[in-house]
Formats: structure tokens, sequence, C-alpha cells
């Protein structure tokens, strides 16, 4: 395989998957035979009330959750063979996670944290400080590294935490309602975060249920019992997102 | 994932929760502790009960009479049945053919009397008549003045040595040395004075008195049965054969052919030695266990905290395991922080345990054995990783995606 074909492989491919909870008559179907290709360079939002399946798409997605049946490959591997130190190594090299509660860890500085992932990947200390570093200025928080979490806001935490998701770079940016615990303004700061790495050709899929975070993605697939029932371009893979291009315009017009 | 940021991590850890940590380190302190220490106690006591028995002599047999009361106070039935133990018994063991391993064998008459001194007056529990040989037998020395010698046993003089007790109560700082003492009407010369003993268990042994065997005999105990016959033998290592030869010429002199109608019985120093060895040696195990058990309980004590520290932090786990962190990264952390903890309380038990060697408990001057050092820290790191590595497993086999999700 040669690196052009690489690049034009899809970053997920899921095809037929079911998910199924408990067996017998009590059983759940979380998913029932769902199929998502995602290329790379993408801006999905998946979509859908709770109880949808967008939790258990979205655990599978991060190779926290095997599926029941059915096929993922995650930037070309077949993750569902693989043992569970392979698992942590695929989830520490080509997933960055955001989730809704921050999840950073406690009395460690937004600089450790950034650190972490490039701690349990190996890297030495110097270049893991460099490249933590970068991805903090990334998200424009270069003068809060020594804080710890609890002297931060809820936006400038979600911040460390895409610094965090980005700092391995990762073929997928994986956020499960990444603004669902922010107030108008640091959501605001946090998906021009997002348009600005789609912008530089992040693949992201997010997790909402909110139209206007979504508004955002380039692509809205939408959930209901397991199943994807609508499926809607915004903008093209390769273009800018569209609120992105629209803000552009704005700020041009003015 | 390096050793080193393991060892970061764990350190972290431990840190966030100081004071639990400072607790559960103080279990495994108290343990390690109270081994080392206990185990010295034991060994204390079991070093001071030898050097008693040192003191007494190793080298010696007790042979007294049995199958009725002693010397003179022995009822006249069982004079029927049993001979007496006479001089003449204590003069036949020493014989270089029948008993070659015997280097001496002193008859001992002994008795309780009072002693005056200027109008001071003491008891003496034990008022010895004896031969000059006992003075070796029963490792004895005068620290002052002199011996009485065969002579002065012969001629039956009234010359006496005084045990320390005795100086002290009746002369206090005066020099006994030549001075004229009498002993319940009779006249008797200090001519020595022994060295300190000290006492052994109840009895002082200094509060006594030495005079010649028929000094003694003829003022006081009568010409009859002796107390003892002190046996001295040629050294320790001849002391069974010495016992042996002992009872074969008694046994013959005596007429006896059952060994358990013996009308005589021979204490060994040697085998007293060893029992008393060996119950020391009973004393620090039980000691030791007890110890052992609090250094248990302080193991436990921390798989329950790490158990806590583990179900505390399952959603930091969580999320370590969801940004890459391998099952050996989690379980190394858990697990050098339970070790950490088990080490550092064994490192200060083993400074509270040697420090605490340095006072004297309850009369017995503790003796660091350097073994239980060595086991009592090895156990506690062993601890650390038995202990932790339930926690730590269990930490490290959790499903990110329940601990992600646990509140």
């Amino acid at each position: 395989m040669t690196a052009g074909q690489q690049d034009n492989r899809p970053v997920i491919e899921i095809a037929a998957a079911v998910k199924t909870y408990g067996e017998g008559e009590t059983a759940v179907h979380a998913l029932r035979g769902v199929d998502l290709v995602v290329e790379r360079g993408d801006y999905v939002a998946i979509m859908g009330a709770s109880g949808s399946g967008k939790s258990t798409l979205m655990n599978v997605i991060g190779c926290l959750d095997v599926l029941t049946s059915g096929l993922y490959r995650l930037d070309g591997i077949d993750v569902s063979g693989l043992a569970e130190s392979q698992l942590s190594l695929v989830r520490n090299r080509r997933i960055g996670f955001i989730f809704q509660a921050f999840n950073l860890i406690a009395r460690t500085t937004a600089l450790a944290n950034v650190e972490l992932p490039l701690a349990y990947a190996g890297i030495k200390a110097g270049e893991r400080r460099r490249r933590a570093l970068a991805a903090l200025d990334l998200v424009g928080l270069a003068d809060r590294v020594d804080h710890e979490p609890n002297e931060l806001s809820g936006g400038q935490q979600q911040r460390v935490a895409v610094a965090r998701a980005l700092v391995t770079a990762p073929a997928l940016l994986l956020a499960d309602e990444p603004t669902g615990n922010l107030d108008t303004k640091s959501t605001h700061e946090v998906l021009g975060i997002f348009d600005r790495l789609s912008l530089s050709g992040r693949t992201i899929v997010i997790i909402t249920h909110e139209d206007d975070v979504a508004s955002h993605a380039k692509r809205i697939v939408r959930l209901v019992d397991g199943e994807i029932i609508t499926d809607v371009r915004q903008a093209a893979v390769s273009g800018p997102p569209p609120r992105h291009a629209s803000a552009a315009a704005t700020a041009g017009l003015s | 994932m390096s050793p080193f940021e393991v060892m970061r991590f764990a350190l972290v850890g431990l840190g966030a929760n100081k004071l639990r940590s400072a607790l559960t380190t103080l279990g495994i302190l108290i343990g390690v502790g109270s081994v080392i220490l206990l185990v010295a106690v034991g060994n204390g006591s079991s070093k001071a009960i030898q050097a008693n028995i040192d003191k007494l002599g190793t080298n010696m047999l007790t042979v007294s009479h049995s199958g009725g009361g002693f010397g003179r106070n022995r009822s006249a039935n069982a004079a029927a049945t049993t001979k007496d133990l006479t001089v003449a018994d204590a003069q036949a063991l020493v014989d270089p053919y029948a008993a070659p391993d015997v280097k001496s064998a002193s008859p001992v008459a002994s008795t309780t009397e009072n002693a005056v001194y200027a109008g001071v007056s003491t008891s003496i529990p034990a008022f010895i008549g004896t031969y000059p040989s006992y003075f070796e037998a029963t490792n004895n020395p005068v620290s002052s003045g002199t011996y009485f010698t065969n002579a002065d046993v012969t001629s039956g003089r009234k010359v006496i040595v005084l045990g320390q007790t005795v100086v002290t109560n009746l002369f206090g700082d005066i020099d006994p040395i030549d001075k004229q003492i009498t002993v319940n009407g009779t006249p008797f010369t200090v001519i020595g004075v022994l060295k300190a003993k000290g006492s052994t268990g109840f009895t002082d042994a200094d509060n006594t008195a030495i005079a010649p065997l028929t000094t003694v005999q003829q003022a006081f105990t009568g010409y009859g049965s002796l107390s003892q016959v002190i046996v001295e033998a040629n050294n320790a290592a001849t002391i069974n054969q010495a016992q042996a030869e002992v009872t074969t010429i008694l046994d013959t002199r005596h007429k006896i052919t059952n060994p358990a109608n013996a009308d005589f019985r021979i204490l060994n120093q040697a085998s007293l030695l060893t029992a008393s060895t060996s119950t020391s040696k009973t004393f620090t195990v039980l000691l030791g266990a007890v110890a052992a058990i609090s250094l248990l309980v302080g193991g436990i004590g921390i798989t329950n905290i790490m158990l806590v520290t583990v179900t505390e932090r399952t959603r930091e786990i969580g999320i370590r395991k969801a940004i890459g962190a391998p099952r050996g990264a989690i379980l190394g952390q858990f697990l050098v922080e339970a070790t950490l903890l088990s080490l550092i309380g064994g490192a200060l038990g083993v400074l509270g345990g040697y420090v605490g060697s340095h006072f004297t408990i309850v009369g017995v001057k503790p003796v660091i054995v350097p073994s239980s050092i060595a086991l009592a820290f090895g156990v506690s790191v062993v601890i650390g990783l038995f202990f932790g590595g339930y926690p730590a497993n269990r930490a490290a086999s959790l499903r990110p995606i329940d601990a992600l999700r646990y509140e």
C-alpha cells in the first residue's frame, strides 16, 4: 500500500454494525445495522435523542466498546479482532477523545494533562513538553499551562481537553457532547476551535443533540432507534466548514 | 511508559491523600516495628537467662537426696527405705577410674542461720558448709580476702566467706575481713567476700555464707545426711558422661537396681540451660507471632485503602485508559503506590524498632536479631506487592467504558 492510497482511505468504515446489550427478551438493540463511512478531513455531527444509540456508536468508534456483529475499520485497521493491549495503543495513537465532562485529571496541571497521552506513548520528557505546549498554544491557553483544572473555567478546561486530544496528532477527533456543560460564550470558543481544526484538515466526529452545534459540521447524521434515518451534507469534505465560511464571509462584508 | 513515569504517577497519587497514606503507612510501621522489637525482647530475655545460668556454672551437677525430705528434716520412716547422701558418697565420686570425667565433688550441708555483728543481726537463708572445691564448681570466686582450705575443713576451723548482701547488711561500709561475727552463738572469722552475682529470679544469690563443712555440721546440721553434693565435670562437653558415672557409682553404693526407685536425683545445669533456652525460644516465637499478626493487619489495611483509592479514582482510571494507558501502566501505578506505602512503613518500622530496642522493656534489655530486621522489612515489601496486587489488578481490569460512566 502506498502513501497516496493511505491518504484516500476512509478514517471510519462501519458496515452492518449491530450492538445488542443483554440476551433473549430483555435484550436491548442499541444499534440495528448502521453503515457509516467518514472520509479523511470530514466533520460529521451525529445527532439523535437519548436512547437513539448515538452514545453506543460513539463508544464503538472510540474503541471503548466492541460490536456484537458487523465491521469496523478505523484508519484502515479492523479493530474488532484486536486485543485489549492493542486497543489501548489504537486509542492512544489514532483517537483523540473530548468528553462532555472534560475529564481532566484532577490536581494535575494543564500541561501535565496534555502531556499524559504522550507519556503513555513513551515519548521523552523534552519532546513531550514541546508538543504539549504547542497544542495548548493552538487552543489559546499558552498562559494557563501551570493551572490545575479547578483553577480553570469550564471553557478553558474543555480547551485543555481539546489540546490533550490533539497532542498525539490522531487520525480522528471524537467529541461527545463537547459543549453540553458550557455557557454560550465558551461553546462559541470551543466550536471556533473545531472549525479551525476542520479547516486545517482534521477529521472530526462530534456527538450532539443541539442543532446549533450540528450546524458547524460539514455533514449531519441522524440516528433514531439504532438506525441512521438521515445523512445530510452541508459542505464539501475538502472545503471549509459551513459556519466558518459564513463567518469569513460576514467578516469580509463588514 | 518508563518505570520512572509509573513511579511519578504513583507518588502523585500518594501525595493526593497525604493523611490517608500516612495512616496506612502507620499500620505497617507498627507491624514491622513490633516484630523487630518483640523478637528483640524475646532474644534479650533468653540472653539474660543464659547469662544467669552461666553464672551458676555450666559444668556443674547437683546431686540431691530424693524420696524423702532434705538433710536432717528427713523423717525416720524414709530412712528405712532410702539411704542418706553422705560425705562418703561425695568422696567416692572423685575416682579417676570409675569417674574420669568428674573433677571434684563437694558435699554441701546447708541451713538457714542468723548472723550477728556489733549488735546488727541478719538472716542468711543459704548458710552453706562445704569443701573448698565448691567455690570453683559453682563459679563463686572471692572478690576480696581468701578461700578456706582443705586443712580448715579437716580441723573444723570457724572461718567464713560471706556473700555481698550479707556483708552489706552486717558491716555496711566497714571492711569485713578478719572481723568476728556470731552465727547462732558460734563465733566465725570472716576471711573472704564473694564476688557479687546478682539475683536469679526470686532468690538473692549474694545473700549467702560459706564455711567449712565440718564446722557447719558440728555447729548446726549434725553429721547426718547432706543437702547436696556439687559435682564439677572436667568441662561442659563431658558433663553428660560425668552424670552417667555419678549415677552408676551412687546406684552401686545405694544398692539401687531400678532407676525409678533412686533415692537421689541429679540436676544437670546443661539440661537446665537447654530447657530454659527452649522456653525462651517459645516465648520469642510467641511474641514474634503476635507481632506478625499486627503486620498482617497492616497489610490488610493496605488492601483496604487501595481498594478505596481504586473505587474513588475509577473515573480517573477510565480517563487514563481512554487516552491510551496500557493495562501495565495502570497496574504498575497502583502496585507501586501500595508497595511504596509498605516500603516507607517498613523503613520507619525498622527505625522505630531499632530506637525502641535501646530502652529496657519490663526489665528486659532487648537484643536485636539482625535477621528479624531483614525479615520484617522484606515481608513488608512482599505484603505491599501481595495486598496491593488485588486492588491494582482490579483497577487495571476496569473497562474504560464502565470506568468513565462511573459517578
